[in-house]
């Protein structure tokens, strides 16, 4: 009983928020990585595109609200994922028209893409700041949990036990099925095989008629869809908060890195491997220890490999890791 | 002259490579290329197909002047190309890689992979392996195997045995001839003059961007010449 | 236009700027801004050598920035004596317990030692190394921390002068800058962007974590000057009587003599670095950096050594950046870890270092004036494009609300504009590099 208790509280403060956690990341990461297989540079903006899709969301939910829409128990702000993906796809297809197809067509050095991509970062930054203002806004009005620690501990009748909360559930489903489209899309359609073609090798994919122009909407198609998606998600199960965009640029990089980059597969694992490590590493293992370790061994102090407060130090580490020991990455990266 | 490209003027910058030189194929035919290094061979190769702008010259295709055409344009007229390097797509699998040589070619698709699965078939066996993961001389056959997806009238081949073993070189001429026997003009590229010669229709020994002789390949062997400088007595 | 002209116009140009600031909005304002200038010129001046002469993307400029301003906290201010007595010794003792380990490490590292031994030890020293650390260390930090944490709960500082901190400031981020230079400086460049960006947020988190050091969120106020402070002047008679023989507004005028004093400092300390690396530059040393950037793989044939110039070029511009880091916290009397950004302090640096022009050390100076200044006068630059713009709605007309509210952050679409119109019309800046 006691190992089970211990599951419980591990499943409660590691697994679920580890894999809500991961999937954000891992949806932003396979954005990056798919910018990066395609037209080859690291999109610094991408954080804020992130946050742009999300902004759409909580102010098209915010609209639908006034109206009355409601989803029920899921928050109202599942029915404007499309809505928000639309515009956030839009104000990509405008970046890569305004921005970056002119680098594109000169066939700039990766490093001017990067900072080119600094200056979209900037902008959509305070385009954010000025339309929806610099504060937190929490825009989940679903039902919190699907089913919370105590009555899962009535049910049970365990000492310890772990709540499911809408948006982990949600999270994690929606991360599931997208994921499962993008790589059918990418392995079994033939746009989706031409993608990976012009990733490969972009003279080669020229020379078999494949349209450069076309793959490069749709990379950025997918990759606003994606971060749309991973936004609003976070948004959700978190809050949103205009400046935390910025910040998870590290944990999705180091996503993306560990998995390899350019390599949408590497990126999906990555993202659950960088969120599931920084919780292990940050968790108090106090009570766990307690429930697994006879009584008079059971430790005194917090049990913590790492204070909570240094989580984003652990992709970090991991990214420096991946780096200098395996640069292509977990799953070799380079190509889809 | 299916293919006649004539008095190619070019290179990359201020220094020409291509010194006014002409090379030609007809439908069924091989035509070789050969020459010490740096005589430019491949880049006659990638002039032809329009990856080098010409200063001066034309290249004829089909009849018609497409010194002008891009070249997906030259590949949608016809023209098929396999690079020295980098001619196949490595992360993905040997079927993968013949969906997308033919994919402007989609009507055709199902009947010209069973094609290039005829003429190679060990292709067949390794369809679902990702080419990356192939031998020296099957990854040729994948990247000789997806310029055929495009139904080419003329191939065009950059020194296909490039680090492949002898014996299986000589299998790749083979199956270059047995595309020839089917009707498709021939272009090559070949390090192993001597053995390129003997399956050639016409030789062009080029040195420094001019052409030093030209004629039919059993007569450039015989050429005690031609024997003497390019292929070691 | 000859390359001096078109200098002395440009700088002329900004400067008439600041002087019509002067007269339209006050002195003081201006002043102000152009002190805030001059530390931004610096920082400039620190990343265009990285990333200018050498080609190096460093996203830590917010870390290094951090640890100047640590450091003139751990200089200026006076030493906490109770928390010393508390903690001080079991903090010291951890601290030489960690140099003792890694001295060991670096003896096992250092050693020829098969490499299977040294993977099983080293590790192993470190986990033991952090138990210790945390045994030792940890109960002092709390009773340090618990000491008064609304007044003090840290250490204080040295009570040294302020200036000194700005050496220091520069040293210590100089030896940061080395550990990480030699973890990271090996990767590609769009990598090293990465990394770097996350150390900075790293080296942000411990300061704003270790409250025994820094006080954290609780930020350190009054930190000493180095120059007079208003209310003294206006209390002395000597400036009383000058301010009135020439009838000087007498507050205001002590501000701007404060004002100035910093200037005078700032631009001491501007000018010094702008001629060294002027002479880096234009010496062999500079030359040879330029030869590894356009042509890494050729300088390297030829014997360079790429690694340790990169290294080394990494150090010295991350030391210009933690000295300008410390005038920053000298010149705003406090040291507040939640105020260091990315957008504000990395990227803002970058933009500065790009439209000035890459490799060009006035392009740094002009970059870090004029993009300052914009920063600042972008507020009441977009407030007035806001209003212009809502004029038609009411004052209570939530979106005029709304909009007027957030007018400051078109600071940020500005600089993001600025930088993508520059890449794409002026890829060189203002001045270009090489002349």
């Amino acid at each position: 009983m006691d190992y089970v208790n211990a599951l419980a509280i591990i499943t409660n403060f590691i697994l679920l928020p580890g894999l809500t956690y991961g999937s954000q990341l891992a949806l932003g990461a396979m954005g990056v990585t798919l910018i990066y297989a395609v037209l080859r540079f690291s999109n610094f903006a991408h954080g804020e595109i992130m946050s742009f899709g999300t902004m759409v969301c909580i102010l098209f939910t915010w609209l639908g609200q006034s109206y009355g829409l409601s989803l029920g128990f899921l928050p109202t702000a599942i029915l404007f994922i499309p809505v928000a993906m639309f515009f956030t796809v839009l104000y990509c297809l405008l970046i890569e028209k305004y921005v970056f197809s002119y680098y594109r067509e000169k066939k700039s050095n990766p490093i001017i893409f990067l900072i080119a991509s600094i200056g979209v970062m900037f902008f959509t930054a305070g385009l954010i700041r000025f339309i929806i203002g610099p504060s937190d806004q929490s825009f989940n009005d679903g039902v919190r949990f699907i089913f919370n620690v105590r009555e899962f501990k009535a049910f049970t009748g365990l000492n310890e036990g772990f709540g499911l909360k809408t948006s982990q559930a949600i999270t994690f489903l929606m991360t599931i099925i997208l994921c499962a489209l993008l790589f059918f899309f990418l392995n079994r359609t033939r746009t989706g095989k031409s993608m990976r073609a012009f990733s490969d090798n972009e003279d080669l994919a020229l020379l078999s008629g494949i349209d450069p122009n076309k793959v490069v909407l749709l990379t950025w198609i997918i990759a606003g869809g994606l971060a749309t998606f991973a936004g609003v998600l976070y948004g959700l199960d978190k809050i949103y908060k205009p400046f935390i965009f910025l910040q998870m640029l590290l944990p999705i990089f180091s996503a993306a890195i560990v998995g390899g980059v350019g390599n949408p597969l590497g990126a999906f694992f990555g993202g659950y491997i960088i969120a599931l490590s920084e919780l292990f590493v940050t968790f108090a293992y106090k009570k766990v220890l307690g429930y697994i370790l006879p009584e008079n061994l059971e430790p005194s102090s917090m049990m913590q490999f790492l204070a909570t407060d240094y989580k984003f130090s652990v992709s970090f580490i991991i990214l420096v890791i991946v780096l200098i020991i395996k640069p292509t990455g977990l799953f070799n990266g380079k190509t889809i | 002259m299916f293919l006649h490209a004539e008095n190619m003027l070019g290179g990359y910058g201020e220094t020409t490579i291509l010194n006014r030189c002409s090379v030609g194929v007809k439908k069924g035919e091989i035509a070789v290329i050969v020459g010490p290094n740096g005589a430019g061979k491949s880049t006659a190769m990638k002039a032809i197909f329009g990856m080098l702008n010409l200063i001066e010259g034309s290249v004829f295709f089909d009849n018609n002047d497409i010194t002008a055409l891009s070249p997906q344009d030259r590949v949608k007229r016809g023209m098929g190309f396999v690079p020295q390097t980098n001619n196949v797509f490595t992360s993905m699998t040997v079927l993968e890689n013949l969906e997308m040589g033919g994919f402007t070619n989609q009507d055709k698709l199902a009947n010209n992979i069973a094609e290039v699965f005829k003429l190679f078939p060990v292709l067949e066996e390794k369809k679902s392996q990702v080419v990356g993961e192939l031998s020296g001389g099957q990854r040729q056959q994948v990247a000789v195997g997806r310029a055929l997806m495009t139904n080419p009238k003329l191939l065009m081949l950059d020194e296909p045995t490039a680090g492949v073993s002898p014996i299986v070189v000589k299998e790749l001429f083979g199956k270059i001839i047995d595309i020839a026997k089917t009707g498709i003009a021939i272009l090559m590229v070949e390090q192993n003059a001597k053995q390129a010669l003997e399956i050639a229709d016409t030789g062009y020994v080029l040195v420094q961007g001019e052409n030093k002789f030209t004629d039919k390949g059993s007569a450039l062997l015989a050429n005690k010449e031609v024997r003497k400088a390019f292929l070691g007595g | 236009m000859t390359d001096v002209q078109r200098r002395f116009s440009i700088f002329s140009t900004f400067f008439l700027a600041l002087i019509f600031i002067g007269f339209f909005q006050s002195w003081n304002v201006a002043l102000g801004i152009f002190n805030l200038c001059l530390i931004s010129a610096t920082m400039a001046l620190g990343v265009n050598i990285q990333l200018g002469y050498a080609g190096i993307f460093n996203a830590g400029v917010m870390g290094f920035a951090a640890l100047g301003g640590l450091s003139a906290v751990l200089i200026a201010h006076p030493p906490v004596s109770e928390t010393i007595k508390l903690g001080g010794k079991g903090i010291l003792f951890a601290f030489m317990v960690l140099a003792v380990g890694s001295a060991i490490i670096i003896f096992i590292y250092k050693s020829n030692q098969t490499s299977r031994f040294k993977k099983i030890t080293i590790p192993l020293i470190i986990l033991i190394l952090l138990v210790l650390f945390n045994l030792i260390g940890s109960p002092a930090i709390k009773r340090v921390e618990a000491f008064e944490p609304a007044a003090t709960g840290f250490l204080g500082g040295l009570g040294l002068p302020i200036l000194f901190s700005w050496l220091v400031g520069g040293v210590l981020a100089g030896f940061v800058a080395y550990f990480i230079g030699k973890l990271t400086l090996g990767l590609r460049s769009d990598y090293l962007a990465i990394a770097t960006l996350g150390i900075a947020e790293v080296i942000i988190y411990f300061l704003k974590n270790e409250n025994w050091l820094t006080r954290g969120v609780k930020n350190v106020n009054g930190l000493p000057r180095p120059v007079p402070y208003e209310v003294d002047l206006q209390g002395n008679k000597w400036f009383i009587e000058i301010c009135e023989r020439y009838n000087f507004p007498l507050i205001e005028t002590s501000s701007i003599v404060v004002k100035i004093s910093y200037c005078l400092l700032f631009s001491g300390v501007l000018i010094t670095l702008f001629i060294l690396s002027e002479i880096a530059l234009k010496s062999p040393w500079g030359r040879m950096m330029r030869a590894i950037r356009d042509n890494e793989i050729s300088a390297r044939a030829m014997g360079k050594n790429v690694k340790a110039r990169h290294l080394e070029i990494f150090i010295i511009g991350s030391g210009i950046v933690g000295l300008a880091g410390a005038m920053l916290t000298t010149l705003e009397g406090q040291f507040t870890p939640t105020t260091y950004q990315p957008l504000r302090f990395t990227f803002t640096v970058w933009v500065m270092v790009i439209i000035g022009g890459t490799g060009n050390n006035y392009g740094s100076l002009i970059g870090g004036f004029l993009v300052w200044f914009l920063w600042v006068e972008a507020e009441p630059l977009g407030l007035y494009l806001v209003e212009l713009l809502t004029s038609p709605l009411s004052d209570t007309n939530p979106l005029r609300i709304q909009l007027t509210t957030n007018a400051a952050h078109m600071r940020y679409i500005m600089m993001g504009l600025l930088l993508l119109l520059v890449l794409r019309f002026a890829p060189k800046g203002i001045f270009p590099e090489g002349r």
